[in-house]
């Protein structure tokens, strides 16, 4: 029941970003100029046929997330109350933490007129409350300590430098969209005709560096998806969460030109920030399933191809009994 | 250790509301004058044209649909950013003296400039105000707007309208030539605000004309701002009761 819970709250989040999303690419972030009141009243007592324009986008954003806030405070009770592993009960209580220091960036930022540094903290937190559900849905789950872990160093390497790559990648997009630089570079595949632009400003860097960032998370998931089906494709905990972010990455890259196609229609811009958000999660899961032997799960050796066995360290049968004299021959 | 932090949560906590709450020292600047610096019987003027060039652009109106409030007003609104008149003549320019007066220092008019929301577009599009001269926004209209201002120089601010006949009123501390305004709720909603430390300026109307009065003799800077086609400047002199001429032309700058 906690991990089914623990999903919910997950998805409650995705939901979450998206609506943030879509604030910002309707330009409503200041359609409310108070907080935490709405325009004088409680947010929970807004009347509906109030809800107009720009005030539709965030009002409903800080609706679902004071609910999102709600549901992580019984998130991280439940773990208290029942989780038994310390350190996942401790994700819970830095979820917690996180979803409070968003809310008060979230009206922050409000209260100062959307500053870029406090909007692009704001995006960036919302990232981590979603890692944080998604990792407490993960460990909770019945197959987390299902089955034997594969032990790859590369793999693990892979998974985690692509995950900060993608979080990094967020980051620049982030900033794209909060200094209004989504559209600094008005065509596509091409940047004014070119691979490289022929002018340069700060909103023209910023763009096509996230336009590179695309590029770079692309190569690192393509090895960490392509590392997994060569040597670890009967393991279908690595296996569906690699093909799962082979498929968001294409439907991201194509988002994002969409994005700057349209002339950055709101519906599409605010589907790239979130699944931008599902291929941060999908590599986080594959992450944290190429490290499990590090959560104190035993390491096995099966599943792998033996080309693969040159940087996988799997002890000899033998040496996992210990010697009872105390030192091998 | 521990009350160190507490100390220093409480400092930052303080600062952290303190700029929540807006706060922020006024310029400590001398009280303006009572009298007008200028003598009635040297005063003279600059009349002129601004025109437009060209084929004007088509603009589309703006529709109103995302609020229903709005579209029972009309379904849609013109686009007010250029507005050309059969002959050219070019509306809502805001013509200004924008150097020439030297030291002089004029008196804050004790009547309030009026913008208006109404059918969901500020009335007037452009208008002119004084430094220290009260600014009264209303909302006329059976919706709730924002008032928001971006201006580079004055303080922003952000201010809620929900309930229809509400009023706020504002003073800009510093001159500045424009202020934007927009309502983030309805965004086709904006209107440029000139504001200045000296009363010569005038937004020209569906004629294309506008007309200052009342400066004294001597040479000066005008200069001609439109929202989209940007600013142009000529230099006049006048001599005591005469009024000098200038015309501005605009072209499309697409």
């Amino acid at each position: 029941m906690l991990h089914f819970f623990a999903a919910f709250v997950a998805a409650a989040t995705a939901l979450l970003i998206f609506a943030g999303g879509l604030v910002t690419s309707t330009g409503s972030g200041l359609a409310v100029p108070d907080w935490p009141t709405t325009y004088g009243w409680s947010m929970f007592t807004f009347p509906v046929d109030k809800w107009v324009g720009g005030i539709f986008y965030e009002h409903s954003h800080r609706l679902i997330a004071s609910i999102v806030g709600m549901l992580i405070i019984a998130l991280a009770a439940w773990l208290w109350r029942a989780e038994p592993r310390r350190w996942v009960r401790r994700l819970g209580y830095l979820a917690l933490a996180a979803v409070v220091t968003q809310g008060i960036l979230g009206g922050i930022t409000v209260l100062w007129f959307l500053p870029d540094p406090i909007s692009i903290a704001h995006a960036g937190l919302a990232q981590i409350v979603f890692c944080l559900t998604v990792t407490i849905a993960l460990v909770t789950s019945p197959g987390w300590t299902r089955g034997a872990p594969v032990a790859d160093r590369l793999l693990q390497r892979l998974t985690a430098v692509t995950t900060g790559a993608i979080y990094a990648q967020i980051l620049v997009g982030a900033t794209m969209r909060h200094t209004e630089a989504g559209l600094a570079i008005p065509d596509f595949p091409l940047a004014f005709g070119r691979i490289v632009p022929p002018v340069w400003t700060t909103a023209i860097a910023i763009h096509y560096a996230h336009r590179v960032g695309a590029l770079l998370v692309a190569a690192f998931v393509l090895a960490a998806a392509g590392h997994v089906l060569y040597h670890h494709w009967p393991r279908a905990e690595l296996r569906r969460p690699s093909l799962l972010l082979l498929l968001l990455l294409a439907v991201q890259i194509a988002l994002g030109a969409l994005t700057v196609l349209s002339g950055r229609q709101y519906m599409i811009n605010s589907l790239h920030v979130v699944t931008g958000a599902f291929v941060l999660a999908g590599s986080l899961v594959l992450t944290l399933r190429a490290y499990r032997p590090r959560f104190g799960i035993r390491e096995s050796g099966s599943g792998i191809r033996p080309a693969a066995l040159e940087h996988v360290r799997i002890p000899e049968p033998a040496s996992r009994i210990p010697d009872p004299r105390g030192a091998r021959a | 250790m521990t009350r160190r932090v507490w100390i220093g949560a409480l400092v930052l906590a303080s600062g952290v509301l303190a700029a929540a709450c807006g706060g922020g020292s006024q310029e400590d600047a001398p009280p303006p004058p009572v009298e007008n610096p200028v003598d009635p019987a040297t005063a003279g003027g600059v009349t002129g044209q601004v025109t437009f060039e060209g084929t004007p652009p088509t603009l589309a109106a703006l529709r109103l649909d995302s609020d229903p409030n709005c579209a029972r007003q009309g379904a849609t609104t013109p686009n007010e950013s250029v507005v050309v008149g059969a002959t050219g003549a070019l509306q809502n320019v805001f013509v200004y003296v924008k150097d020439g007066l030297g030291t002089l220092r004029f008196p804050v008019p004790a009547a309030a400039v009026v913008l208006d929301q109404k059918g969901c577009r500020y009335v007037p599009h452009v208008l002119g105000v004084q430094v220290g001269q009260r600014m009264e926004i209303l909302n006329s209209d059976p919706t709730l707007h924002n008032i928001h201002a971006v201006p580079m120089t004055n303080r922003e601010f952000n201010t809620g309208q929900p309930i229809p006949g509400m009023k706020h009123t504002h003073q800009f501390t510093a001159r500045e030539v424009m202020v934007p305004f927009k309502c983030d709720v309805h965004p086709w909603m904006n209107a440029y605000v000139g504001v200045l430390d000296h009363p010569f300026f005038a937004v020209t109307g569906a004629d294309g004309s506008f007309s200052l009065e009342g400066l004294p003799p001597g040479t000066y800077t005008i200069e001609a701002w439109h929202e989209r086609l940007g600013t142009q400047t000529q230099m006049v002199t006048i001599g005591a009761t005469e009024t000098g001429t200038v015309a501005f032309s605009f072209k499309s700058t697409t």
